[in-house]
């Protein structure tokens, strides 16, 4: 960095430390997205500041791409906006790595840092240090309509492989009625189409970039996997699907038109929630599908508080997030909200309570899915990154963003398998030597 | 016979412009009606249209959720305060430029126009980092100001335009009988003007109560506007539709029904001097 | 008329304005200009100087350059084209003598007031969302497959949207043109046998050069900027990437700040590019 950009940085150090000394009760701003677990938390504010009431808390509750961008731009810029924020495993350890999160190494003897599921842990950590906290966490897997299943004559079984997938998907379909068989996404975005497309590939053994990050777009098993996305998605999937993210295909799924749904383990409890969901006593789950190849296609996503280096009031925010992330949170959401509702997928302990295993048919393939995934060596071939759904280098949310429309126009129509995978491959290799790789 | 023919006519036409106006305006009133639905009616197939049973849950979990009146109170503060100061910039400029043209001002004119052409997100590194140093994030100043920029060649311009129509002859007689430049701004002027500045007004509040860029990318609590308020609504997971309606029946309420009640007073100044 | 006094009055009554205006400008511009020459990815940590004019080179030969520009002018074009012709058509049917023409004319300008993520995300997601989409239910309804508007025809859906926003402009503007068009002159045309055609073509179409100028330079100003709309509803998938888009894309996606700003430079040109073709071909209709 320069030295003038350096002076604007300190120049603004300055005028926040000014502020903070005029400052009463101190006030922290959080930064969040506007998921149901995360709504919950806002709701639930009242019973953090009656234990600590020298701490106001604003909310900022934003829709997942804007909170993303504006999270983002502030950390780059240094703006001190937010004193803690809602971000993902992808962004964790590559802002950790570089200083612009505070290390969260001492939230205090009840956080009981040991209890975190490794995986998630793993994922948050850079050089020893933890960086963020995670909040909920999720991998994927099948969900199902039983009912659907049995008409056509079929079991799931608890680990299946694509072909059956495939073969299930077929017979369920039934286009006169509206029910298709299989709900992917296919929404462009590093996040949406791309998150699931290349927790796919890995269990086709396809991977991003070979040891010497080289693009591998060009190779067979990238060919396979989108041809076998293409033909399911083209055959029983419903139509529009190339802008179906988790919300249209949880909305399709919910009104009865998907017979089967691979996607994030958090759409569980809304599928069985009888409240929005009109199929909530005909669904089953098994783990994500493999082929054989010894990876199976489930990804590892976690949403965790961290708090920025430019924030003023990092105690307090730290307070905060031992709160929040902490399984007396959790136990709190279940005496107000009942256990089916607390946030999933941090915490082993939680999978060793038996009035959450009760109250959340789900719980048991949550886990397993998760302890599926692993985040250092994702594919069937060795990789240079971590990421099972993402590769952890600040290139790839834009880079992926392009891939996936590109990948999306196939599934639309607009252009074929062949020149959708040629195009990417042209992307990511002009982008990664522009990147110094 | 002629009189037959004419209210024939009359009925053809009345009915499709009745026509007409409803469906462009059918986006609206389905949000209006979706937000009072619950979200399984919703997206209900095939659609119901009046016979649901009517819930205000929607607002009530929106005003829950979000302090409406918070980010109303911001977007009020964000459109007036960056209307009025751009007025006050905005009509001395005008004024000399409709009653003192030189040979540049159409240049002029023009060259400020096209500044509203710079893409807002090629800039958005360096505003923020001018805001940073000088403490102005999520400060209603800072937007104040912007959102006044991003307006003020419109509103110069459309000034400019009304005042034109103005007769110089009646300036003449005023200054014959000895009024100042002050006395002619404030008594001559500025009294034949007001319908031009009041529709710059109206027109001016209704941009940037709308602006969704800067309010969103520079603001965090203390000056988010309803632009943010929407943003919190967009898409969550789970069903949104009634939800996403509420929101944003909430969020264009206000500018709808100010546009509406002074749509004369807009009309009557959106000519930008195309009219003679 | 304008004494030496009134001139150099008149100077200083313009300085707050050009002063603010060019500072809004400069300032913003010197630094993109400086910002483009660098290696700016705050991802990445770096900060450092000289990459002279490599993230311009980079920018305009990437593939996606040549299409956002297309894209750009397309929708320009295709929006500009609907607005005007319906509103024309829009403002003569006004015009006539019709029952409740003060609240049809409140029907129609309606959706001018309505912020442009809210309209993006009501006609994506109610009408548009080929499953639970209202378009989507009346196709079915009729017995046809139901479209997927938003990929399947992604262009047309976007102009269609920002049509719907800015006819109502054009209609108020133009409706205020018809209806001061001299009566008297209609009526001696049509006297003299002159069909509604020509005189639409002779008559009312030359009262309206100026609005429609008016129309296409304000409208233009406001769609090349286009953003909201684009990023509610492809997120610029399918062919849908304008140039401003793409600029924020690099600058946002990719955190890549130095190409972002070269490509802000180059939406400045474009931009200026079309407003001096419009002054050409339009521009002498402003003269008073």
């Amino acid at each position: 960095m320069t030295r003038s950009l350096r002076a604007l940085m300190g120049a603004t150090a300055l005028t926040a430390a000014g502020f903070a000394v005029a400052a009463q009760a101190e006030t922290i701003t959080i930064a969040t997205v506007n998921n149901g677990d995360m709504i919950r938390m806002q709701g639930l504010t009242s019973h953090f500041t009656d234990m600590h009431p020298d701490i106001d808390v604003q909310w900022v509750t934003l829709e997942e791409n804007v909170l993303r961008q504006n999270v983002t731009t502030d950390i780059a810029t240094g703006g001190g906006q937010y004193d803690v924020i809602t971000i993902g495993t992808y962004e964790a350890p590559i802002w950790g790595a570089n200083d612009w999160l505070v290390s969260l190494d001492d939230l205090g003897d009840d956080y009981n840092i040991d209890d975190l599921l490794p995986a998630v842990r793993g994922g948050l950590t850079v050089d020893g240090h933890l960086y963020a906290s995670p909040f909920y966490g999720e991998s994927s897997m099948v969900m199902y309509r039983t009912d659907l299943m049995e008409a056509a004559g079929l079991e799931m079984p608890e680990a299946p492989t694509w072909d059956f997938i495939r073969e299930a998907a077929a017979a369920m379909t039934d286009r006169d009625n509206e029910i298709y068989g299989i709900c992917l996404r296919g929404k462009a975005g590093w996040g949406e189409n791309m998150a699931f497309l290349t927790a796919m590939s890995n269990s086709f053994g396809a991977r991003w970039f070979d040891m010497d990050w080289t693009p591998q777009f060009d190779q067979e098993a990238w060919a396979n996997t989108l041809d076998f996305y293409l033909d399911l998605m083209t055959n029983y999937g419903p139509p529009g699907a190339s802008n179906n993210g988790f919300n249209e295909n949880l909305a399709l799924f919910q009104t009865g038109h998907c017979g089967m749904w691979i996607d994030a383990t958090v759409a569980a409890s809304f599928v069985t929630n009888a409240n929005d969901s009109e199929v909530a006593d005909q669904v089953g789950f098994a783990l994500a599908p493999d082929n054989g190849l010894g990876r199976r296609g489930n990804w590892l996503w976690a949403w965790n508080l961290a708090i920025p280096a430019s924030s003023d009031a990092q105690e307090a925010a730290k307070t905060f997030i031992a709160w929040a992330t902490s399984a007396a949170y959790t136990e709190l959401v279940a005496s107000e909200e009942g256990w089916a509702n607390v946030p999933p997928g941090t915490r082993t302990s939680l999978y060793e309570n038996q009035e959450y295993l009760d109250a959340a048919p789900f719980a048991e393939m949550t886990l397993r899915s998760m302890e599926a995934a692993d985040p250092t060596n994702p594919s069937v071939d060795p990789v240079p990154y971590t990421g099972v759904q993402f590769v952890a280098i600040p290139e790839f949310a834009g880079l992926a963003t392009e891939v996936g429309q590109l990948f999306s126009a196939a599934l639309a129509g607009q252009m074929s398998a062949e020149d959708a995978l040629s195009q990417a491959q042209e992307l990511a290799t002009e982008e990664m030597e522009a990147a110094g790789y | 016979m002629a009189r037959a023919v004419t209210t024939q006519r009359k009925i053809v036409f009345t009915a499709l412009a009745w026509i007409i106006g409803l469906a462009i305006f059918f986006p609206i009133l389905w949000t209006i009606l979706t937000s009072f639905k619950t979200e399984a009616t919703a997206i209900a197939d095939p659609p119901v249209f009046f016979n649901f049973d009517w819930t205000l849950e929607n607002y009530r979990v929106v005003q829950e959720r979000s302090d409406y009146m918070r980010y109303l109170w911001n977007s009020v503060a964000l459109a007036v305060g960056s209307t009025l100061l751009g007025i006050i910039i905005a009509v001395p400029a005008a004024w000399s430029m409709a009653f003192v043209p030189a040979k540049r001002t159409k240049d002029i004119l023009m060259w400020m126009l096209s500044t509203k052409m710079l893409p807002a997100v090629g800039v958005l590194y360096p505003i923020r980092l001018i805001l940073i140093n000088m403490g102005l994030l999520d400060s209603k100043t800072a937007l104040i100001f912007i959102l006044m920029m991003i307006n003020l060649p419109i509103i110069i311009w459309m000034l400019y335009t009304y005042f034109r129509e103005i007769p110089g002859e009646i300036l003449e007689a005023a200054r014959m009988d000895g009024a100042t430049l002050k006395d002619e701004i404030l008594y001559v002027l500025t009294p034949m003007a007001i319908p031009g500045i009041a529709s710059t007004v109206l027109l001016n509040i209704i941009l940037a109560w709308n602006e969704a860029f800067w309010t969103l990318t520079l603001t965090t609590v203390n000056a988010a506007p309803l632009t943010a308020f929407i943003a919190s609504y967009s898409s969550p997971e789970g069903l949104f539709y009634a939800k996403l309606s509420a929101a944003s029946t909430m969020a264009i309420a206000p500018i709808l029904i100010l546009g509406w009640f002074s749509q004369k007073q807009l009309v009557r100044g959106l000519t930008f001097g195309a009219v003679k | 008329m304008a004494t030496q006094h009134s001139r150099s009055a008149a100077r200083l009554m313009m300085t707050p304005a050009v002063f603010l205006l060019l500072v809004w400008m400069l300032v913003p511009l010197i630094m993109t200009l400086w910002f483009s020459t660098l290696d700016y990815r705050p991802m990445r940590g770096t900060f450092d100087c000289c990459e002279g004019l490599a993230n311009y080179t980079r920018f305009i030969t990437s593939s996606a350059f040549l299409d956002s520009v297309i894209t750009t002018l397309q929708l320009l074009g295709g929006v500009l084209l609907i607005t005007i012709v319906g509103g024309i058509l829009l403002a003569i049917l006004l015009d006539q003598p019709i029952w409740g023409q003060g609240i049809v004319r409140i029907l129609v300008i309606a959706p001018f007031f309505v912020m442009p993520t809210v309209s993006a995300l009501v006609w994506k997601n109610m009408f548009m969302n080929p499953v639970n989409g209202l378009f989507a239910h009346l196709f079915k309804g009729l017995g046809l497959e139901p479209i997927d508007w938003l990929s399947q025809a992604p262009m047309f859906s976007i102009i269609l949207i920002v049509s719907w926003q800015w006819l109502p402009f054009a209609t108020l503007i133009l409706l205020t043109a018809i209806q001061s068009l001299d009566s008297e002159q209609l009526e001696a045309a049509e006297m003299d046998g002159a069909g509604p055609l020509s005189r639409f073509g002779y008559i009312t179409l030359p009262h309206l050069a100026r609005s429609i100028t008016v129309v296409v330079l304000i409208q233009t100003i406001f769609l090349l900027s286009i953003f909201a709309e684009i990023y509610v509803t492809t997120g610029g998938a399918f062919g849908t990437r304008t140039l401003t888009y793409l600029v924020y894309q690099r600058v946002i996606e990719s955190q890549n700040v130095g190409l972002g700003s070269a490509g802000g430079i180059y939406a400045v040109i474009l931009a200026n590019l079309v407003a001096l073709v419009l002054m050409r071909v339009v521009g002498k209709n402003l003269d008073a």
